[in-house]
């Protein structure tokens, strides 16, 4: 350790969001595939069209976390390479949070619930 | 830029950064926005799952199925979707420094955003007067959490949004401008993404129930 520890500023870089790189292709094409998505999800739930509705449920997930996706690229424009990967880390970062604190939640209460029968039905087992 | 005062002597440690780099102004400002937005997806997070664990106690009152219009929900969604591709025009505009065009789109945004908070205020109206009121059940007190919570960003962001416009006819297409810009739009499309998980657990799912 010695005062050399600052040389590696000099390669220090900022550079923005690529927000350099917005084209109207860009958003015409999330425009149109984000229609598409979000219409057959309703036309799905609103017709019945699939009629088990376990399946549709998931169908219509699907569509969402593609959506989702869709918008992330084409509308927010995120890569793995603007702010140095950052912006990339932060987001794996939440989702890894997100998907504890969503299945963690709905896990727990679940089982909670289950367990946790009313009285009354308590009664009758006794 | 900071000079170091004291002679470094050959061999001895340095344990504080002697030369702060230099920082162009708002460089760090992008990044810092993008971690605001993850917070907020957190805030989020939580609202959905408890929503995910209350969302079925209707405590003998209304369900998702007597209360939600999907057809109006599809309305709302498009009104958010196309104010999401006319700040896209608005992005497009500012890059090619066009401030009328710019103006205009973000007006154009405006009145799609206004139109989806009228939207939803006039869904609350109807299901308060039938009696739905947040206070009726854990389903809808985690609904008109969870919704009401998007529906005041976006109002949050209309406010940002007419900000932004005053700033943009005072002072042009500077810098700082496009700079702050760039965040609401982040801000804007970030919405739309909170949006697509709120119509499709909330309402979708809620109507299959």
């Amino acid at each position: 350790m010695s005062a050399e520890i600052h040389s590696g500023h000099a390669a220090h870089d900022h550079d923005g969001m690529a927000h350099g790189e917005i084209t109207l292709a860009g958003y015409l094409t999330g425009f149109g595939l984000s229609i598409v998505l979000t219409a057959i999800p309703f036309w799905l739930v609103m017709s019945g069209a699939l009629g088990d509705k376990q399946v549709t449920a998931l169908v219509v997930m699907a569509f969402a976390a593609v959506q989702i996706v869709v918008h992330m690229i084409y509308f927010l424009h995120l890569n793995t390479t603007s702010e140095g990967g950052w912006t990339m880390m932060a987001l794996i970062f939440t989702i890894v949070m997100v998907v504890i604190a969503m299945t963690g939640s709905l896990w727990v209460m679940h089982h909670l619930n289950i367990n946790m029968m009313p009285a009354h039905q308590m009664g009758a087992m006794q | 830029m900071t000079v170091n005062v004291k002679p470094i002597q050959t061999g001895q440690p340095l344990f504080y950064v002697v030369d702060e780099h230099d920082h162009a102004e708002g460089g760090s400002t992008m990044l810092g926005f993008w971690i605001y937005l993850m917070s907020d997806c957190l805030i989020f997070a939580i609202l959905f799952a408890t929503y995910g664990v209350l969302g079925g106690n209707y405590a003998a009152g209304p369900a998702p199925k007597d209360l939600f219009d999907l057809p109006l929900v599809a309305v709302n969604t498009s009104m958010l979707l196309m104010s999401s591709i006319t700040y896209g025009f608005a992005m497009l505009s500012m890059q090619r420094s066009r401030i009328a065009a710019t103006q205009f789109w973000l007006a154009v945004t405006g009145l799609f955003g206004l139109a989806f908070v009228g939207i939803e205020l006039s869904e609350f109206r109807h299901m308060i007067h039938e009696g739905a009121t947040p206070q009726r059940s854990a389903f809808l007190s985690s609904f008109f959490t969870l919704v009401g919570t998007h529906g005041m960003h976006v109002s949050f962001g209309l406010v940002w949004l007419v900000t932004l416009m005053t700033q943009v006819w005072r002072f042009g297409l500077i810098e700082a401008n496009k700079r702050r810009l760039m965040c609401l739009s982040m801000f804007w499309h970030f919405l739309d993404v909170v949006w697509i998980g709120v119509f499709t657990f909330v309402y979708l799912l809620g109507m299959l129930r």
